[in-house]
């Protein structure tokens, strides 16, 4: 199983790809619920994981980064385009398949006051899918149980326990434990950290990257905070109002970023050095409707640098450099 | 074992229903002896205004104690906390959730939740510029005048703080008129468009007709801002005003702050967890832990010598962007229980400098500089130097 893993890595193996994934969300209104238009929550997406890795995409609200990891897991259906996980088409399994993905793919959510039972013991939440999909005997659950809170620093006493009496971090925690239990190979963690406390962030960030190492785990990290991605990631993806503007190794995202979008969320996070009050490049207005996006480049309403054609053609995606793609006029 | 390790750890919080009983009529016995004193009539101007320590000071909280009598005992939300805010600067406090951060703001604007929460010790001076107010004494009538007029509040959550059956218009309108009862409605008007406009809202017409869920986050935490600036306040009280918001739309509020604050020359009291806001906006900066202060300084001391073990966790355990580091720092166990709190220092159980002398007794606090303060025994020694070179 090991050297499997290994040389998985070594192959450059891309565990999940998204092609061009469109998720369009109606709006309907009237009587008879006409469809009057549709929220382009998710607008032509495209990029690669590699097994063992983890892909940061980051934005501000509203742009679509959470709708992106839902519909990957077929949580909610596409509208086109394809994902393929280990070379198979999510969206073309049958629905034996389909129950025997949902154990490869889990996701961990933003808030661990709401997504938890607050009827079902701590136990019952974790072993909850393992007993359902029947992954080990029932005389080794018990011991199953224990093995996955401990590495989630749980304690085995804790499974009688109910949500109400833990912390936001131990609910978190909780979060991680359930999602690990069904040993899951690629986890989407959507803000899994932003309703925490800094320090408890801190340990919870550790938690994620410790088992990712011991599991050869592989992560679509959604997050707004860059200080929490780029310590993360190893690939990011920047998007904006639905769509994928810039994509890249973290370094090259970080130390080079290249979209004015992707410059101006550079220059706004906040740096805990008070000589460091710089010029920042302050955006003006905010995020535009997505269901009425801006002709052309979705940005230019926005963009410091807009020219005629931005206001006439969609930008493509193009590889400026190594593995650094952006999506951007000034670049062609 | 495993039996044994769960009893034990249930008995330590565990009151028994004629325990809790007892407490609460303890508690009812209490609050209502200062309810009682509160709500006296014609209570003296004297016994509420005072002097300040030093007239540069717009606030000055002196061993401020606010406790909440629960049913399962009294918890210190905030436990002697003092510090200064001077005119015209900012003072940034930060901490973790349930530090009692917010528990000292509210405690100056009087919106603890009372009975339960009270004052129970320890001044708030507050300088309006004429008299000088002790807010822990004055009665709720005189308070009103206060509130909104002198001291204004910006909340965390801008949808929850407006009120969504109310044009914008109305909402501001209220604030003003309140305040200037002799003003005409069409001066009022004018004045809240003013305000619009000072905040950045170039369409102010359109907005003053709107409600709030017309307007996205950021320009509700705008108007927000525009009715907490309606009477030219001499302190504006931001309780986490840019948490709720996005990285870029955080930025323009932070700079609209900053340029407001010189505009009306007002203090601004910055409350955040987040230390990249604070080194980007405060001048003096106060960290809480536990209801008590642990360190304070210049924006400058606390950021370059960070002196407190718990304000140095804090700044590592924040990844920094630009800074590569293999593994985050974080802080072991929690904050202890606020029921009962140890009498040693509260932050021993998770120091990793910890020493013998930190289970004595509460540290006091030793000053680095004039200005940089730090509870710790980890100065101890350096006191002694300190007064000697003085």
């Amino acid at each position: 199983m090991e050297d499997k893993a290994i040389r998985d890595q070594d192959s450059d193996d891309i565990i999940l790809e998204v092609r061009n994934l469109k998720k369009y969300f109606p709006i309907k209104a009237g009587v008879f619920s006409k469809q009057k238009g549709e929220v382009k929550a998710v607008d032509d997406i495209s990029f690669k994981i590699k097994r063992g890795s983890t892909m940061g995409l980051v934005g501000e609200s509203g742009c679509g980064k959470s709708t992106t990891g839902r519909t990957i897991l077929r949580l909610i259906e596409k509208t086109s385009g394809e994902v393929i996980f280990k070379g198979k088409d999510v969206y073309g399994l049958d629905k034996n398949e389909l129950r025997e993905l949902r154990t490869k793919m889990q996701i961990i959510f933003q808030d661990p006051y709401s997504s938890l039972s607050p009827r079902l013991p701590v136990g019952e939440i974790i072993g909850e899918a393992v007993k359902e999909h029947g992954l080990v005997p029932k005389d080794q659950y018990e011991e199953y149980l224990d093995n996955i809170m401990t590495s989630c620093g749980l304690q085995s006493f804790h499974k009688d326990r109910y949500p109400h009496e833990f912390s936001g971090g131990q609910r978190q925690r909780i979060c991680i434990a359930r999602s690990l239990a069904v040993n899951p190979e690629f986890i989407v963690c959507d803000e899994p950290v932003s309703a925490l406390d800094v320090s408890i962030q801190a340990q919870i960030i550790n938690l994620l990257k410790d088992l990712q190492k011991e599991r050869n785990l592989t992560y679509l990290f959604i997050s707004h905070d860059l200080s929490v991605v780029e310590h993360i990631s190893d690939t990011v993806g920047v998007m904006y109002l639905g769509s994928l503007v810039e994509y890249g190794k973290t370094e090259d995202i970080f130390r080079n970023p290249l979209h004015p979008y992707t410059k101006a969320l550079l220059s706004a996070v906040p740096i805990p050095n008070p000589d460091v009050r710089m010029n920042r490049i302050i955006l003006e207005g905010s995020i535009p409707s997505p269901a009425d996006p801006p002709k052309g480049c979705k940005f230019h309403t926005r963009c410091g640098h807009c020219m005629d054609i931005c206001k006439k053609e969609v930008p493509m995606m193009k590889e400026v450099e190594k593995d650094h793609f952006v999506a951007c006029h000034l670049y062609e | 074992m495993a039996l044994f390790k769960k009893n034990k750890i249930k008995n330590s919080n565990y009151i028994s229903s004629k325990e809790s009983r007892n407490i609460s009529k303890e508690n009812r016995r209490i609050t209502n002896e200062i309810e009682k004193r509160r709500n006296r009539k014609n209570i003296p101007r004297e016994e509420y205004i005072t002097q300040m320590k030093d007239p540069n000071n717009v606030v000055e909280f002196d061993d401020l104690h606010t406790y909440f009598f629960t049913d399962i005992g009294t918890v210190k939300a905030v436990d002697g906390v003092s510090f200064n805010i001077p005119t015209g600067k900012t003072v940034g406090v930060v901490g973790e959730s349930g530090c009692g951060k917010s528990v000292t703001s509210l405690s100056l604007m009087q919106l603890v939740q009372r009975p339960q929460g009270q004052i129970v010790g320890g001044s708030i001076r507050f300088n309006t510029g004429e008299e000088v107010y002790d807010i822990a004494k004055t009665p709720t009538s005189e308070m009103q005048k206060l509130r909104g007029n002198m001291i204004s509040m910006i909340f965390q959550e801008p949808m929850t703080s407006l009120n969504p059956v109310f044009r914008i218009g109305v909402q501001l309108d209220e604030v003003t008129q309140l305040h200037n009862m002799d003003m005409t409605k069409d001066k009022v008007k004018q004045r809240s468009l003013e305000m619009l406009e000072l905040v950045g809202i170039a369409n102010s017409e359109g907005v003053y007709k709107m409600y709030p869920h017309e307007l996205s986050g950021g320009m509700r935490q705008r108007v927000m801002i525009a009715m907490g600036l309606a009477c030219s306040p001499r302190l504006i009280i931001a309780d986490e005003p840019t948490t709720a918001l996005d990285v870029t739309i955080q930025a323009q509020i932070l700079e609209l702050l900053r340029s407001l604050k010189d505009k009306i020359n007002s203090s601004i009291m910055l409350i955040t967890h987040d230390l990249g806001v604070i080194a980007g906006m405060a001048d003096f900066v106060v960290v809480m832990y536990a209801g008590r202060v642990v360190e304070r300084g210049t924006v400058e001391e606390i950021f370059k010598n960070p002196s407190h073990p718990y304000t140095i966790g804090l700044m590592n355990s924040k990844p920094t962007v630009g800074k590569k580091v293999d593994r985050l720092y974080s802080i072991p166990g929690k904050v202890p229980n606020p029921v009962n709190m140890p009498n040693h220092c509260y932050f021993y159980d998770r120091c990793d400098k910890r020493m013998d002398v930190c289970k004595s007794k509460y540290p006091e606090e030793i000053y680095l500089t004039p200005t940089h303060g730090v509870s710790c025994f980890l100065y101890d020694e350096k006191k002694g130097e300190l007064e000697n070179g003085r």
